[in-house]
């Protein structure tokens, strides 16, 4: 058994570990996907043969807000040559919160074949591993891509409203600040993007970094994992679960967590976020 | 008020890489010039109150005052991941050091954008807004202290 296998997680198989994707570089059912916040940080340095999937250029779509369409994403697969068979590794800054962000925009096309690379790139670099500036370069594949589907993993606001009404279960990722609407009224913090401060009514405050383990970026144990979610924020694997935090990134993480690590079986993403709900007039909105 | 002058003349020179990999090769070439705030200034742990809001890579300001009643700017960078915020301090030290305070003041945290365009994300743009926001209230302090 993996040490992976060992952390009791309902789908282990989701992650892979650094050592894992050092023996799988020249893999060609293999591509490796580095996505993160920093925009220099892929090319100051990757993981030899991986390629960048950048949220704001390659994610979204450039005029609403909005991800990319069908076409949009096929572009995107066959650009960096990737095909149905091709299992797409990601990686990241931030503890892998893009990596989770990409992984989960691909699901809304159906591409399940993904992985996350557990710890991300700072577990990588901190393992003095090997780094490449070099931009690789991938025979363009012919990928179909499906309608994205967002019926499944995301939410939107009318559906998160009618969600409180029926007292079901949110989970706020942001931090404790940013769910009580202290942060937005703070002097010297900057808006947060919204107009009102606090949180969705009925949402329990778990910050999306708790499920991390701080020293080396890994997920925590499942055993953990429950702790968080099951013991203090009183959520369960048949719960039908929103998740939310600014502009659905953060909670892009929690949902991986839930959805594979924990096999919640209905976990969806609320990616208008605060960012919406706290524009929103007369939506209700807790401190 | 004006810009600072060396501040308008690295934008400019910025705006001139219209190539994205291009400009962020520029950039991390920046990042690799930064030094951090001399330990005859500032010793770990630094105070909150040098402290970035909102800095997800745990940036901090300091500031030393010249003769001439200008300031030099020092910074730290706890992130050993946050590439970006030392490039920003960089440009900030070289480009504001020695500048009149009170141009440094009214210097807007949207040069940002100038700086790494527009496809940040609203954390990481908060994050670098705080450096340059803060580097202004230095100098507004400073510019105020001189007044007084």
């Amino acid at each position: 058994m993996s040490e992976i296998e060992s952390r009791g997680y309902v789908r282990p198989e989701v992650l892979v570990s650094t050592d894992w994707v050092a023996s799988h570089l020249n893999d060609p059912g293999i591509r490796i996907v580095e996505s993160n916040e920093d925009p220099l940080l892929y090319s100051s340095g990757h993981i030899p043969g991986a390629v960048e999937v950048d949220w704001t250029r390659d994610l979204n779509d450039q005029v609403r807000r909005d991800y990319l369409g069908r076409e949009g994403f096929e572009a995107l697969m066959r650009r960096i040559g990737v095909t149905k068979d091709t299992t797409v590794i990601f990686y990241g800054d931030k503890n892998n919160w893009w990596a989770t962000y990409a992984l989960w925009v691909f699901q809304l096309f159906g591409h399940d074949k993904a992985k996350i690379m557990d710890g991300g790139r700072i577990k990588w670099v901190n393992e003095g591993r090997e780094l490449s500036k070099d931009t690789p370069s991938y025979p363009a594949s012919d990928y179909k891509a499906a309608d994205r589907d967002d019926k499944r993993i995301r939410a939107f606001r009318d559906q998160v409203l009618q969600h409180v009404e029926a007292k079901k279960p949110l989970v706020d990722v942001r931090s404790p600040d940013e769910y009580t609407g202290k942060k937005l009224h703070m002097p010297e913090y900057p808006n947060e993007g919204a107009l009102r401060g606090g949180h969705i009514p009925g949402a329990a405050s778990v910050p999306w970094a708790k499920a991390i383990n701080p020293e080396d970026g890994t997920f925590k144990t499942a055993e953990e994992l429950r702790a968080l979610y099951e013991k203090e924020a009183k959520i369960k694997p048949e719960d039908d679960v929103i998740v939310y935090c600014r502009i659905g990134e953060r909670s892009s993480h929690t949902w991986f967590v839930l959805t594979n690590l924990l096999g919640y079986n209905k976990v969806r993403n609320y990616d208008g976020s605060w960012t919406e709900w706290g524009n929103l007039v007369g939506v209700p909105i807790e401190r | 008020m004006a810009m600072p002058e060396k501040l308008t003349d690295t934008l400019d020179a910025l705006s001139m890489v219209s190539d994205r990999g291009e400009r962020i090769q520029l950039l991390i070439d920046t990042a690799g010039r930064f030094r951090e705030v001399p330990p005859s200034l500032a010793q770990r742990p630094f105070g909150e109150e040098h402290r970035v809001p909102a800095c997800e890579s745990e940036a901090y300001v300091f500031s030393q005052e010249r003769p001439d009643g200008s300031l030099d700017y020092y910074f730290a960078v706890e992130n050993p991941q946050g590439i970006s915020a030392k490039a920003m301090a960089v440009i900030l030290g070289e480009a504001l050091s020695g500048a009149p305070p009170e141009q440094v003041a009214e210097v807007p945290q949207d040069i940002v954008y100038q700086v790494f365009g527009r496809e940040l994300s609203m954390g990481k743009s908060m994050g670098l807004m705080g450096i340059v926001g803060m580097v202004s209230a230095l100098a507004k302090r400073q510019s105020d202290a001189k007044r007084a």
